[in-house]
């Protein structure tokens, strides 16, 4: 039962996925050329609302239902690993039309295909492990 | 109620969902960020045994992967109950710059069936677009650290320079992508 509660947040969040079109290839193409300003708007507003949210859990030291006052860990400090680790991400993201959350709700959609490039991506991630100590980071 | 919710959510009822559910996520002691799941499926097979970047407790991950799973039950609600069966309402430029690929599923799916699917993955494109992408997604994502979810949308949030470089990296690899090679390998 512990984890009723996230099977119920991941269906809002692959309902909202679906039904905002975030899922769709095409919706990907059109964000980079630049050609519509859907897929900004819903970045935008989820990264602005999401900073106030954060703003006021470290105001009011909000705790989480464990107990423990919120903490928000910095990310590691380096460039190389996230330019070109992104730059690598975005190629992915605009040639499958889809990162990784979306991959998830396209099989629910119906696009079975999608388990392909999940199995891909899993290679991908296995891939990276093998080779992380010999990256520059 | 259901007809209003058949139709297309806009960008202004979608971002603040994603910040409401970042914020819940938050609120029960997780993180919000979604390729994490790859790794944990590689610890799941396990490839731990030989490779240290695996070698991790999963089981603490399973509230994650019940996340991914509720997602995936939530894309076969959207698609089943309520979808209006209308096309995409892309841009027409958008649309346009398609005919030369002959991408037409716009018009009955949200996905590119063209694209996405067994046939195709015999294909030149389709193997780009499956093997390739995949490969590259999973790759990419864990060397920066992260995707969409956990850069672009939690590490800005949290104005963390990192998730900035690699939002920036997104785009350079999207658009290179984008405007340099779907329009030769298409």
């Amino acid at each position: 039962m512990k984890y009723l509660k996230f099977i119920l947040v991941g269906i809002v969040f692959g309902i909202m996925f679906t039904k905002a079109e975030i899922i769709s290839w095409f919706r990907i193409y059109e964000m980079f050329r630049f050609e519509s300003f859907h897929m900004y708007g819903v970045i935008g507003s989820a990264v602005f609302l999401s900073l106030i949210s954060n703003q006021i859990i470290k105001n009011f030291k909000v705790k989480n239902l464990e107990g423990q006052v919120i903490e928000f860990p910095p990310k590691d400090k380096g460039i190389v690993r996230y330019i070109v680790g992104g730059t690598i991400f975005g190629m992915g993201w605009a040639l499958t039309g889809a990162c990784p959350g979306p991959l998830y709700t396209l099989v629910g959609a119906g696009a079975y295909m999608a388990l392909v490039v999940i199995f891909f991506a899993i290679v991908g991630t296995w891939i990276y492990g093998v080779f992380k100590d010999k990256l520059p980071h | 109620m259901i007809e209003f919710m058949k139709q297309p959510w806009p960008w202004y009822v979608a971002g603040p969902i994603i910040a409401f559910v970042y914020t819940l996520m938050v609120l029960f002691g997780k993180s919000f960020g979604i390729s994490s799941t790859l790794r944990t499926a590689c610890a799941i097979a396990g490839a731990g045994k030989k490779v240290k970047f695996f070698d991790f407790d999963w089981k603490a991950q399973i509230w994650n992967l019940m996340f991914v799973l509720g997602s995936v039950i939530g894309g076969f609600i959207a698609t089943q109950y309520l979808s209006d069966g209308e096309p995409i309402l892309l841009s027409p430029s958008t649309i346009e710059s398609m005919q030369p690929f002959g991408l037409e599923s716009y018009q009955t799916s949200i996905f590119p069936t063209e694209l996405l699917s067994w046939d195709s993955l015999f294909t030149l494109r389709g193997f780009v677009v499956m093997v390739i992408g995949g490969l590259l997604i999973g790759f990419g994502t864990r060397y920066a650290g992260g995707c969409t979810s956990g850069h672009a949308i939690s590490g800005l949030a949290n104005l963390q320079l990192p998730s900035l470089i690699a939002v920036v990296g997104f785009f350079i690899g999207g658009l290179l992508v984008t405007h340099f090679v779907i329009p030769f390998l298409f």
